[in-house]
């Protein structure tokens, strides 16, 4: 068994992609570096990552790919999840190796399940258009702060920015210790060097007393009232409730607080 | 100013305006404008909550006013109801709204009110408060307005210009019913508003045409709703409604509304234990079996099948109907055939119309890609599955639809099925009425 080593970044796949056709080789899987070696080994390779390697790849690929195809690669490698970095070289190898696009034959089990972890990150991305909930602090600026599974903030900013072109916004995730703040203008990654001195509690969301506008819990109470008024008691459905609003989203929910 | 006291009166007016199951924000896009707060995704839409009864909370659904001065029998908000009435003001209504907006709790508002003085009175509030929001406080979010029966059709023009849908209930399919429960109303009064938007939307494309930057009249187009279980009509009588109904041009959605009992001393209605939520269920799925399926109304309700079968959904109950029509063979037939088959839809015929192309599809590829074989395997031949001699397969033509029936309802399904009918009670003195399994009950 051939294993690739490589840093776990997007380039890092492509790049690997590069490597496997210059050096003719097909591997079988590929591993974080540092991750222990599998059974059965009996040859491995470390990946350098070049920016000019992963561009190469990603040049080539744009001739065989519909954009449409090329986003939902891109958007894959948001879930963050260990298991998709094989499936998804493999489907970015048999790319260059078919004579025709593959990116719809979802009988083929890496293309199905490159496009299924996708189609996950965008359902959590709509998820984030949902729930995240804002509270206004004293100077004006929204605070929305999530704890998603996968990172999908930098595909919910174009939404935000649109739709909330007027108030300046910060849009926190406090899983990954990121997020994007918006000043009317134009959206910039921001980080907090000492997590101990956030204006906000990192469990809740909940901006600090002192520091929330002046009637910004009437409007928080205003929307519990109506999040209870609207409920049909004769109707009650709490197995459907979980469903399209799993329980882990909870914590950072005005209504739910 | 907002005070305890509207905390208090949003409370009333969210509970008077429940009942009304509209809530979608979709059908228009519209990017944000410069100075404007807000867009509209289209598509989908977004909910951004769901409520305890699982109900998704998309737009803020309150009424401007619960007092009415019509007496319908099956409304909560009916003149000899006793219960509190509120009216909200136009400033409070406009910042609860944009505040709830910029909070991100809500992709827009719903209003509606209740008929005080004239219909054109309460129209002109309603329509006064939309375009205060849409000019002075820049609202570019989603508006559904309710359209008041009566109103006239300046107000109509109106309000179709600041609106993104609007919407006028039918409530009751069958007129007779109608004029049983509600003596004041008839469909005369929702269908001549309806008539109009349409005209209005209809109109406004054409100046579109030659007016790029016209204004848009409605563009999310009307919606409308049935009350479902408080009248005698037939699930045939609802069907063929909505089927007519989307034969219009602007008329995108209809919602089903299973009646709960909400004014129980009134010897018109009758009493339900529990509202009809699997009857309404089940209208659902034939009305998305009609928008997205390619299914007719009088393909899933005929005379001799006048209310839907609550063991089994409607397409599965085509499907049992009609065992002619199968087996379908995935690696060959059209996909509007593909799509008939139960357990696959319209996402999976998606992905076996596109993957066919590449290789012969075999049962294991249509589980991989969420096809539910626990139904579809009676109705299909592919790869492996085929009619060989030394293989032969077992689907519905060779086992017969009633044996197979029983295979395919679950226990639970079966059990809540039978609740609801047990809870539905005989309408004496109406005629024509037969509870759902076609048998008189009277307990």
């Amino acid at each position: 068994m051939l294993i690739y080593a490589f840093d776990r970044t997007l380039d890092g796949v492509l790049a690997a992609v590069f490597d496997a056709y210059s050096l003719r080789q097909r591997p079988d899987a590929l591993i974080g570096e540092g991750e222990p070696l599998p059974l059965f080994c009996d040859e491995s390779h470390r990946v350098a990552t070049t920016e000019e390697k992963a561009r190469r790849v990603w040049k080539g690929l744009e001739k065989h790919l519909s954009h449409e195809a090329m986003r939902m690669l891109a958007v894959s490698f948001l879930s963050e999840d260990r298991e998709l970095d094989t499936p998804l070289f493999h489907y970015i190898y048999k790319v260059f190796e078919a004579k025709r696009s593959l990116e719809r034959n979802f009988a083929d089990p890496d293309v199905l399940f490159v496009t299924n972890t996708a189609r996950r990150v965008m359902h959590e991305r709509l998820r984030m258009m949902q729930f995240i909930r804002f509270q206004k602090a004293q100077d004006g600026t929204y605070l929305g702060v999530v704890h998603p599974d996968h990172s999908v903030l930098p595909l919910i900013i174009d939404h935000f920015r649109d739709r909330f072109q007027d108030q300046p916004w910060l849009i926190y995730d406090a899983r990954r210790q990121y997020g994007y703040y918006f000043d009317q203008r134009e959206v910039t990654r921001v980080t907090f060097e000492d997590t101990a001195s956030l204006p906000f509690d990192l469990r809740t969301g909940q901006l600090a007393e002192e520091l929330l506008s002046e009637n910004d819990q009437l409007f928080q109470r205003l929307w519990r009232t109506y999040f209870k008024a609207i409920c049909i008691k004769e109707r009650m459905n709490p197995k459907k409730q979980l469903n399209d609003m799993p329980r882990r989203y909870w914590a950072y929910m005005t209504e739910k607080q | 100013m907002l005070t305890e006291r509207t905390i208090e009166k949003l409370r009333i007016l969210a509970e008077s305006a429940k009942y009304d199951v509209s809530c979608s924000s979709s059908g228009t896009v519209r990017k944000g404008k410069a100075g404007m707060v807000g867009n509209t995704v289209g598509g989908v839409g977004i909910c951004h909550s769901f409520a305890d009864d699982g109900r998704c909370i998309s737009l803020l659904k309150v009424m401007l006013t619960n007092y009415c001065k019509y007496d319908c029998a099956y409304c909560v908000n009916r003149r000899t109801n006793d219960i509190r009435r509120a009216t909200l003001s136009v400033s409070e209504l406009e910042e609860i709204t944009m505040e709830f907006y910029r909070r991100n709790y809500i992709e827009g508002l719903f209003l509606s009110s209740g008929v005080v003085r004239t219909p054109d009175y309460t129209m002109e509030r309603l329509v006064a408060i939309v375009r205060d929001l849409r000019t002075v406080h820049r609202f570019n979010g989603y508006i559904h307005l309710k359209s008041i029966p009566g109103a006239s059709r300046e107000l109509l023009a109106e309000a179709g210009r600041w609106a993104d849908r609007m919407s006028v209930n039918i409530e009751i399919p069958r007129e007779e019913s109608l004029k049983l429960l509600a003596p004041e109303k008839d469909h005369q009064s929702v269908f001549q508003p309806m008539a109009l938007i349409q005209q209005g939307v209809l109109e406004n494309k054409e100046d579109r045409r030659r007016l790029r930057h016209a204004p848009r009249f409605v563009p999310a187009g009307q919606s409308t709703q049935m009350i479902v279980g408080a009248t005698g009509d037939s699930d045939r009588d609802i069907l063929r409604m909505s089927s007519a109904l989307y034969q219009q041009p602007t008329l995108r959605r209809v919602y089903y509304s299973g009646y709960i009992s909400v004014n129980t001393y009134d010897p018109r209605l009758p009493v339900l234990k529990q509202p009809p939520l699997v009857r309404e269920n089940r209208l659902y799925q034939a009305d998305w079996l009609m928008r997205f399926y390619q299914f007719r109304a009088d393909e899933l309700v005929d005379d001799l099948h006048t209310n839907l079968d609550l063991d089994v959904d409607p397409k599965l109950a085509w499907a049992l109907r009609h065992p002619e029509a199968f087996p379908v063979d995935i690696n060959r037939a059209d996909y509007e055939r593909i799509l008939r088959v139960p357990g696959i839809g319209v996402k999976s015929a998606t992905l076996i119309v596109n993957s066919r192309r590449f290789a012969r599809l075999t049962s294991y590829h249509l589980k991989k890609m969420g096809v539910v074989m626990k139904k579809a395997k009676y109705f299909i031949t592919c790869g492996e599955l085929s009619a060989s001699y030394a293989n032969p397969i077992v689907g519905v033509n060779e086992m017969h639809p009633e044996r197979l029936r029983p295979l395919l309802v679950s226990e639970a399904q079966r059990k809540r099925a039978a609740l609801e009918q047990q809870m539905t009670l005989d309408f004496g003195n109406n005629e024509g009425v037969t509870t759902t399994d076609g048998t008189d009950k009277t307990d």
